[in-house]
């Protein structure tokens, strides 16, 4: 007989394989998409490095660049959405509903009035700046948010975040409206949750962000699986619970925020994809953090191919794609959900 | 009391539209701007500044601000929900999702029509809201109604975004969406105006049923009110005033949060007075907003909208504060 323990764990290890051979599938669909196509071999021939020329610069100068991207992206919306509902105890919590996209947004619109460009090395600051954003609209979140007595209380959580999504939209148009058209026509893309990011610059920009901030959560599962008890239970068996709440949140935020800043302000995927990971591995960080992270991947590189290969010869953002998904599951968990219960806000 | 609080809004209405209409970008003296009003003469260029621009953007504040107020009222009313408002219940993203299919789609369409157009967009937005935070545990008076809002209003918003960068036309909806009444015609006004008047009074003439439905459904039925045709009037009559104020000076949220709360703290809780006094302060509100949004950095405007979050952010934030009921 197996434990519970043994059970969950092969569950996650079966989970977690079948979703790696659907990651990699789509993943090369999205190689295989485009003006051009390339046949599967051709792409396995071309990333051993005997392809034709045209096929190698197709490859990795245009489509990889922007696939790695997504994949970055798709696996910190996932993880930071895990982290934030976790920590919050809140399973509607999603970094673009609760408004945090909204300071990435504010961020990146003062990169672009005071530097003009998008182009070269000034790339490499743009997750700073919407980190920078990110983190100060999250501050006055979560102290808003705050109650002396009664802690974190979710459905204010939400509230505090719409309102203050409201009022930074408003403070991004009044800028937004200063910028030249072509300027202006980035920001409206990014705001719609366009991957921008197509050069291996922005590659570099995001890679150590996510490589970095992805292990230090990982290696806090356990942390995470005492919020899910309660404040009181969490400090009674020796978590420094206040502490522990803001660290993980920071990491989320900045996971998030430097994943919104090539990709654009994409919500959804980080609710949707833990809700996903947790029915198919079980409850415990330690399972389901990877799962999220698959599954943000493989909803992020889906959601960009379809974007750009349906509905030609124009692309459609992202952004629209996912949320004409993860719109209506917010509202269907939002609708099945129990108003008294601790968990299910 | 209550005569002393009308006298004072209406005395500060009427203040608030003159220095509205004397000042602008352009200093002009205090005869011209009113000889332009009420003798005017299509020669001077003074006389057409104020006849074409100051003039209907001054009255289009007034109407549409009335309009929101007014439909902030009614819904906090029937849904007994604080929170209730035209823009969280998804009006105004409903209204600039049906203007972005008709920008790619129709592009032929005359003013007219559009402003037809936005406004269904308005109401089937706001059905399907209403309809979801029925369907929800807690029901209409419940918070989750905010919320259901404002994430349909999200998945709205992102398919206009979606639609106006596919066919590239982000800076003209954008130009709609953040316009205000700076673009109002007279023209324009002489329709909605007759249209928000009507409503209002009729709205008002609810009142009384209105006040029966806020105390809550047994109270009010015991009183011999008919909750389900009250609640359904009700917000029919609020869809009509904010979409078509939506079509008119485009997306401004808050105004119908923020007034009647302020309305009920005076007056109490009866709505046959609540209703006329939140026109009447929708109207200064608005009036002000439009005035600050083109005299804080002349000759460039501030985006009306933003200039009422700045108000509405806080005020919704105190609100959620405040809120301390379950769901």
């Amino acid at each position: 007989m197996m434990s519970l323990e043994q059970k969950r764990t092969a569950r996650a290890v079966v989970a977690g394989i079948l979703l790696l051979a659907v990651a990699v599938i789509v993943v090369i669909v999205s190689l295989n998409t485009g003006t051009i196509r390339l046949s599967p071999s051709s792409i396995w021939r071309t990333l051993l490095g005997s392809g034709t020329r045209d096929e190698t610069l197709i490859l990795f100068d245009y489509r990889l660049p922007r696939i790695v991207i997504t994949v970055l992206a798709g696996i910190g919306l996932g993880i930071s959405g895990a982290v934030l509902q976790g920590v919050s105890r809140n399973s509607l919590a999603d970094p673009g509903i609760l408004g945090i996209h909204s300071g990435a947004a504010l961020g990146l619109i003062v990169f672009v009035s005071f530097f003009r460009t998008m182009e070269g090395p000034a790339a490499m600051l743009i997750p700073m700046f919407t980190f920078a954003g990110g983190i100060v609209i999250s501050i006055i979140i979560f102290l808003l948010a705050y109650d002396r007595y009664k802690g974190m209380i979710p459905i204010r959580l939400i509230l505090v975040g719409i309102a203050i999504e409201a009022g930074v939209s408003a403070i991004t148009l009044f800028l937004s409206l200063k910028l030249d058209e072509d300027t202006y026509t980035f920001a409206a893309r990014w705001l719609a949750g366009s991957v921008w990011g197509r050069d291996w610059v922005n590659v570099w920009a995001l890679l150590p962000w996510v490589a970095v901030l992805v292990p230090i959560i990982y290696s806090r599962a356990r942390t995470l699986d005492l919020f899910a008890l309660g404040d009181e239970t969490a400090s009674g068996v020796g978590s420094h619970v206040t502490r522990n709440r803001m660290l993980m949140l920071g990491l989320a935020v900045a996971l998030s925020c430097a994943s919104v800043s090539m990709t654009g302000g994409i919500g959804f995927i980080g609710l949707v994809a833990p809700h996903i990971a947790r029915r198919l591995a079980g409850p415990q960080h330690r399972h389901f953090l990877p799962i999220a992270a698959l599954t943000g991947l493989v909803i992020m590189v889906s959601a960009d191919t379809i974007g750009r290969s349906i509905f030609q010869p124009n692309a459609v953002p992202a952004g629209v794609i996912v949320a004409a998904i993860g719109g209506p599951y917010f509202l269907y968990l939002l609708l099945s959900s129990k108003p008294n219960s601790r968990r299910n806000y | 009391m209550t005569g002393l609080w009308f006298a004072a809004a209406f005395a500060a209405l009427l203040m608030s539209i003159f220095l509205a209409i004397s000042y602008g970008a352009k200093q002009l003296t205090l005869e011209a701007v009113w000889a332009a009003v009420f003798s005017y003469d299509p020669d001077i260029t003074a006389h057409q500044i104020v006849h074409e621009y100051r003039l209907p953007r001054v009255l289009g504040a007034v109407v549409t601000g009335m309009a929101f107020a007014v439909a902030g009222a009614v819904m906090q009313g029937v849904t007994r929900n604080p929170m209730a408002d035209a823009g969280i219940l998804g009006v105004n993203a409903g209204a600039a999702f049906v203007v972005a299919l008709c920008f790619a789609f129709l592009p032929g369409l005359s003013y007219t029509q559009l402003i037809l157009m936005s406004f269904i967009g308005a109401a089937l937005s706001t059905l399907c809201i209403v309809l979801l935070g029925s369907a929800t545990q807690g029901g209409l008076h419940s918070l989750r109604l905010t919320i259901a809002g404002a994430v349909v209003a999200a998945i709205l918003h992102s398919f206009s975004s979606g639609i106006a960068i596919y066919y590239d036309l982000s800076q003209d909806l954008a130009f709609w969406y953040a316009g205000g009444v700076a673009g109002v015609k007279l023209e324009q006004l002489k329709v909605l105006a007759p249209v928000v008047l009507i409503v209002i009074v009729w709205a008002a003439s609810m009142g009384r049923s209105i006040t029966f439905l806020s105390l809550g459904d047994e109270s009010a039925a015991s009183l011999g009110v008919y909750t389900g045709r009250i609640r359904l009037l009700g917000m029919a009559a609020a869809v009509v005033l904010a979409g078509a104020s939506v079509s008119v000076a485009g997306s401004i949220g808050f105004v119908g949060l923020v007034v009647p709360h302020i309305a009920r703290r005076l007056l109490g809780v009866d709505y046959r007075k609540v209703i006329p006094f939140s026109a009447l302060l929708g109207a200064i509100l608005l009036v002000w907003a439009d005035f600050a949004s083109r005299m804080v950095n002349p000759p460039r405007e501030f985006a009306i909208g933003a200039m009422v979050a700045m108000i509405g952010v806080p005020f919704f934030l105190y609100l959620a504060r405040k809120e301390r009921r379950e769901l």
